[in-house]
């Protein structure tokens, strides 16, 4: 395991180590507001976290990719359940859900911006549209997944309703729901810069709106790179937490 | 074709007349007979070994009692109640050991003993001192706080039926616990699980495909055939166990009757 690891980390390294030198050197033979040298994009970066106006930036996004995730998760949990429970509420939300999974998240921003006046609550509106229907998805697939056996075996014991959710189907769904946190995270990041870049004041999509007004290249990619950052922090943190929650499980089948 | 059956006024199960039918799912309109007007009683404190070939009725009849399905018509009454109706009455009076272990693989050994009791609303400390008694009983001490998956298939099912007794219920049920095991840990479990039904004078319905397993098991054996009915009832304790194995067989093998070892072997 610790072999496989290094040898990952190795590969890691090298493949991103290969972009930045080809980066680099096209840096050399195109003007900087095309490719700009590697330093120029690392002392831009850096910058963002030593500037406490950046920063809120930084966190103004952070703070709108967990709002909207916490509440399709929410939205998401609840549409599963009632799913779950009836075959006729599922062939009522499965078309409903899944006309909404097909609608692209630009035709979301412009619905927002029609349907609501205010900056977060359109952003708001617009992560939780596009992620709803893939959380219901999951969590529905988490729970139906659950085995008649073991379901059996708690319903011998008489359990009340409160206690069969608490010993059986929590512990059920909870693999589901971190798949789907890891998941719908990547999904949120692309798409809380695009509901950014229409009538935000501030976050990282209205920064790199500010970067493409100045030709800033440089600028843009130090704010894509906080972006990216920050995804993979939080999707480490997941990774940490299902270690944790799922210990359970032998290690090979652990999610890594 | 039956022997009599000597069971108390007030029986601990007792099966009335019951047809269970169920709906096919390919043709809506037709319906598939499980059980057919199935009669029994098991007298408080008795083990009876159920028997019959795959698809008799046997696991129809497990769920019928354990309140999981409703008959179709009859009654089934267990220590007096309706399994189906009065469900949660239940709770801590009956407990059941499947055929596979169904640990939840989440729940560390001990605490998976644990649940059973846990859903009874013990305390913690009262439910760990319970639980680690009947896994040392069981001879899981040292495992307690291993996961299933870390656990033999024997130790799973011990584990499963030290679950079964923690809550020390008054009917214990069996679905072939030891057909996946290995001869020699199915034979030590079957002698262990006969020891504690005894000791703690739980009335046991067995079900069972094994004739040795149900002659060693069963007090009284009672044989199905398709759709579950009783095709041969028969009292083990204090009979002549060839003669009863014999009429096991006969019972279960019609085709079978009259015809000699020499020949059968053949």
């Amino acid at each position: 395991m610790t072999r496989s690891w290094y040898k990952l980390r190795k590969e890691t390294v090298l493949a991103l180590g290969g972009l930045m030198l080809a980066w680099q050197f096209a840096s050399y033979f195109f003007p900087p507001y095309l490719f700009p040298p590697v330093p120029a994009i690392a002392q831009k970066f850096l910058a963002i976290f030593l500037d406490p106006e950046s920063l809120a930036n930084a966190g103004a996004t952070a703070a709108r990719i967990f709002a909207g995730l916490a509440v399709a998760f929410l939205l998401g949990v609840l549409l599963a359940f009632l799913m779950g429970r009836s075959e006729r509420n599922y062939r009522y939300a499965y078309p409903l859900l899944n006309f909404i999974q097909g609608i692209p998240a630009l035709s979301w921003v412009v619905i927002a911006i029609i349907w609501f006046k205010g900056t977060e609550p359109r952003i708001l509106f617009i992560m939780v549209a596009t992620t709803v229907a893939a959380f219901s998805f999951q969590i529905l697939d988490a729970y139906r997944s659950m085995s008649k056996d073991l379901f059996e075996m708690t319903l011998s014991f008489r359990p009340s309703k409160r206690d069969l959710f608490r010993t059986l189907i929590l512990p059920t769904i909870v693999p589901g729901m971190l798949t789907a946190w890891k998941v719908n995270l990547g999904n949120a990041a692309r798409v809380v810069v695009v509901a950014e870049l229409v009538g935000a004041t501030g976050g990282i999509g209205y920064q790199l709106l500010q970067q493409q007004q100045l030709f800033d290249m440089a600028g843009a990619l130090a704010w894509t790179l906080v972006l990216v950052v920050f995804v993979l922090i939080v999707q480490q943190v997941i990774t940490k937490l299902e270690d944790w929650l799922l210990a359970y499980r032998p290690r090979a089948e652990r999610s890594t | 074709m039956s022997e009599p059956n000597a069971v108390a006024a007030d029986p601990a199960i007792e099966f009335h007349n019951v047809v269970k039918r169920f709906l096919r799912h390919d043709r809506r309109d037709e319906s598939f007979l499980a059980v057919d007007r199935l009669s029994f009683a098991v007298a408080p404190g008795e083990m009876i070994a159920v028997l019959g070939r795959t698809g008799c009725g046997k696991s129809t009849m497990f769920n019928l009692l354990a309140g999981l399905i409703e008959p179709t018509e009859g009654t089934v009454r267990v220590l007096g109640h309706d399994p189906f109706h009065e469900f949660n009455w239940y709770r801590g009076k009956l407990a059941v050991v499947f055929q596979n272990d169904r640990l939840l693989p989440w729940r560390t050994a001990l605490a998976n003993v644990e649940l059973g009791i846990e859903l009874l609303g013990k305390d913690e400390e009262e439910r760990r001192v319970i639980a680690l008694g009947w896994l040392e009983r069981l001879g899981l001490k040292g495992h307690e706080h291993d996961y299933p998956h870390a656990l033999s298939g024997g130790m799973r099912q011990r584990v499963s039926i030290a679950r079964a007794f923690a809550v020390n219920p008054e009917i214990l049920l069996c679905d072939e616990p030891f057909s996946a095991l290995d001869e020699l840990t199915g034979q030590r479990l079957r002698e262990e699980y006969t020891q504690l039904v005894r000791e703690n004078g739980k009335t046991s319905i067995f079900v069972t495909h094994s004739i040795n397993e149900a002659l060693q098991l069963g007090e009284r054996i009672l044989v199905f055939h398709r759709p579950a009915r009783i095709a041969l009832e028969a009292r083990v304790a204090g009979g002549d166990r060839e003669a009863i194995r014999q009429r096991v067989l006969e019972a279960m093998n019609p085709e079978l009757a009259g015809v000699d070892d020499r020949e059968r072997a053949a």
